[in-house]
């Protein structure tokens, strides 16, 4: 049985003059014991999505299931055994660290004891605190806790919801060295992020935009996806040099990554030859050209301007 | 021929009472460098660049900015910089030409002044048309796009980006660094924090900020080869792996 399964879910919100479409019919399905991602931008309509499938928002139409329950018809099962991390701070302020995760144990008939095994990692990092208040936690500890909140009913199925946004990059790498030791206590995990960096810590991902789903896929499926050669190309005057590679017909895109820029073309032939044409015709000095493995973002930003 | 420095901090420090935010921060910034503040949450970023707006005053050290004292001529900078933030928005129930007017007369323009703006913002950003819609109904990208344009409208001598792209799309990201650096060509001083760490390489250098110090500060290749890293990332890691601060 799989975790999530995803069909056809379409979501707008009608205001008095303008209907913005949040989800355009996507589909997909999450493995048990997977950790996948939902990797787009702001608006991209990662949140309603969440919101759909943590039984919190009806869609308009389509069909959502979690471990097995219907969103809409087995709303009471799937609210017992998912766990949600919101976006936004969600837990009682003024209540104190150990208040909100005895408050979240006693709502799901658990205690802290029965499965500190499973929040102990995380937990005790923020533990040292436990008597101070939550709205007085720094960013990072309150994103600790909010995890340790979802984790502590052992729910089958965890939703993060852009849980490392704003959070620096040291932080975030440990964040997900905590995903990825739940993921061994075979907990399913859904997580959405506008890092594009992030897909590849993920065994499987969804590319959104816009409402609609660009691609589906492991993340080196959606890197061998990326058809054409891709070149990574960098000289003195990196602003400059853009404009002329962007100038020049034969190129298909020319996206900053960077100390390089990179390069793919409408046609693959003779591609390093005419990128040296360009840097000789503008004289630039310290010019660097090979070729590379495009990543994530570049996979990304491919599938957007289709 | 050295260039003219628009921001001097020395051994700029912030305590509140025994905790101290900032720690005796050297550096200067020239004119029209793209300057990318780095530090992981809670090595006293937004506090150090609350003193260089003018916002705080400096527990002790000296800084100045765009020429003016930030102890005795706080009002002075306020009026020479530009600022925006990840969360600074427009007025939304306001339109985008109703927005740049708003700030350009707070800045101070005149009626010509402005109308030259309006028209040559509005071209820059590929807008043309929209100049009546509502900012609220702008998506996010172009809402930061158009806050950056703004924030630069009375041309000023630096201009300070709090996290400008969080949560943009990457397309949309990359044209705003078009923006940048356009705006850096026309001399104007760019101070800019991110999470992102492809971003800080596209700075002409970068600082790194861990507990309260300044850990780092070169430009971002000799910082790689210095840390035989071969990203940013790499970099940042390691120096903020040192922190033993944690927070906000």
């Amino acid at each position: 049985m799989q975790a999530v399964i995803v069909e056809n879910i379409v979501k707008s919100y009608r205001t008095k003059k303008t209907v913005v479409d949040a989800l355009k019919g996507i589909s997909f399905s999450v493995d048990k014991g997977e950790i996948f991602g939902i990797i787009g931008p702001d608006g991209a309509g990662k949140t309603s999505l969440f919101r759909i499938l943590t039984t919190l928002l009806l869609a308009d139409s389509g069909n959502a299931s979690v471990d097995g329950f219907d969103v809409v018809k087995e709303y009471k099962q799937i609210r017992n055994r998912v766990g949600y991390m919101p976006g936004r701070f969600s837990l009682y302020q003024d209540l104190t660290v150990q208040e909100n995760l005895e408050f979240f144990a006693a709502i799901f008939n658990t205690s802290i004891e029965e499965n500190y095994d499973l929040v102990k990692d995380i937990y005790q990092q923020i533990e040292p605190f436990k008597m101070r208040r939550a709205g007085q936690l720094s960013g990072g500890m309150k994103q600790k806790l909010a995890l340790s909140c979802a984790l502590i009913h052992k729910p089958s199925v965890l939703f993060l919801d852009e849980p490392t946004t704003g959070v620096d990059a040291v932080s975030r790498k440990e964040f997900w060295e905590m995903l990825h030791r739940l993921k061994l206590q075979g907990i399913s995990i859904l997580v959405s992020t506008p890092y594009m960096v992030e897909a590849s810590l993920c065994d499987r991902v969804a590319l959104i935009q816009k409402g609609e789903i660009l691609s589906v896929n492991t993340p080196k499926g959606v890197i061998s996806e990326f058809k054409k050669p891709l070149w990574a190309v960098r000289a003195n005057e990196m602003f400059r040099l853009m404009k002329a590679i962007k100038d020049d017909p034969s190129v298909e895109s020319c996206y900053p990554f960077g100390q390089y820029h990179h390069v793919a073309f409408k046609v693959q032939e003779n591609n390093k030859e005419k990128l040296e044409q360009i840097a000789q015709k503008g004289n630039y000095t310290q010019v660097e050209i090979h070729s590379i493995e495009p990543n994530i973002e570049d996979c990304f930003m491919a599938l957007m301007k289709e | 021929m050295q260039k003219e420095k628009v921001i001097i901090a020395k051994e700029l420090t912030k305590r509140f009472g025994a905790f101290t935010a900032v720690d005796k921060i050297t550096f200067d910034v020239q004119k029209g460098e793209i300057f990318g503040f780095l530090g992981a949450n809670g090595a006293g970023k937004t506090t150090a660049m609350r003193m260089l707006c003018g916002l705080s005053l400096p527990t002790s050290g000296s800084a100045s900015v765009a020429g003016y004292d930030v102890y005795k001529q706080n009002e002075l900078i306020k009026k020479n910089i530009g600022y925006m933030s990840q969360k600074f928005s427009l007025y939304e129930d306001l339109t985008i030409r109703e927005n740049i007017r708003f700030y350009a007369g707070i800045y101070g323009l005149t009626d010509k002044q402005i109308k030259e703006k309006t028209y040559s913002l509005i071209k820059q950003l590929n807008l043309e048309g929209q100049e009546k819609t509502l900012v609220r109904a702008l998506p996010l990208g172009w809402k930061q796009k158009l806050a950056f344009s703004i924030a630069v409208v009375h041309d000023p001598a630096i201009v300070f980006l709090d996290e400008p792209t969080s949560g943009v799309d990457p397309i949309t990201r990359r044209e705003f660094w078009s923006l940048i650096y356009e705006a850096s060509a026309r001399e104007i001083t760019i101070f800019v924090t991110t999470h992102y760490m492809d971003e800080a390489e596209y700075c002409n250098r970068v600082s790194i900020m861990v507990d309260g110090r300044m850990e780092a500060l070169d430009s971002p290749s000799n910082m790689m080869k210095d840390y035989s890293a071969k990203s940013m990332d790499g970099v940042f890691l390691q120096l903020a792996r040192k922190a033993v601060r944690t927070g906000d």
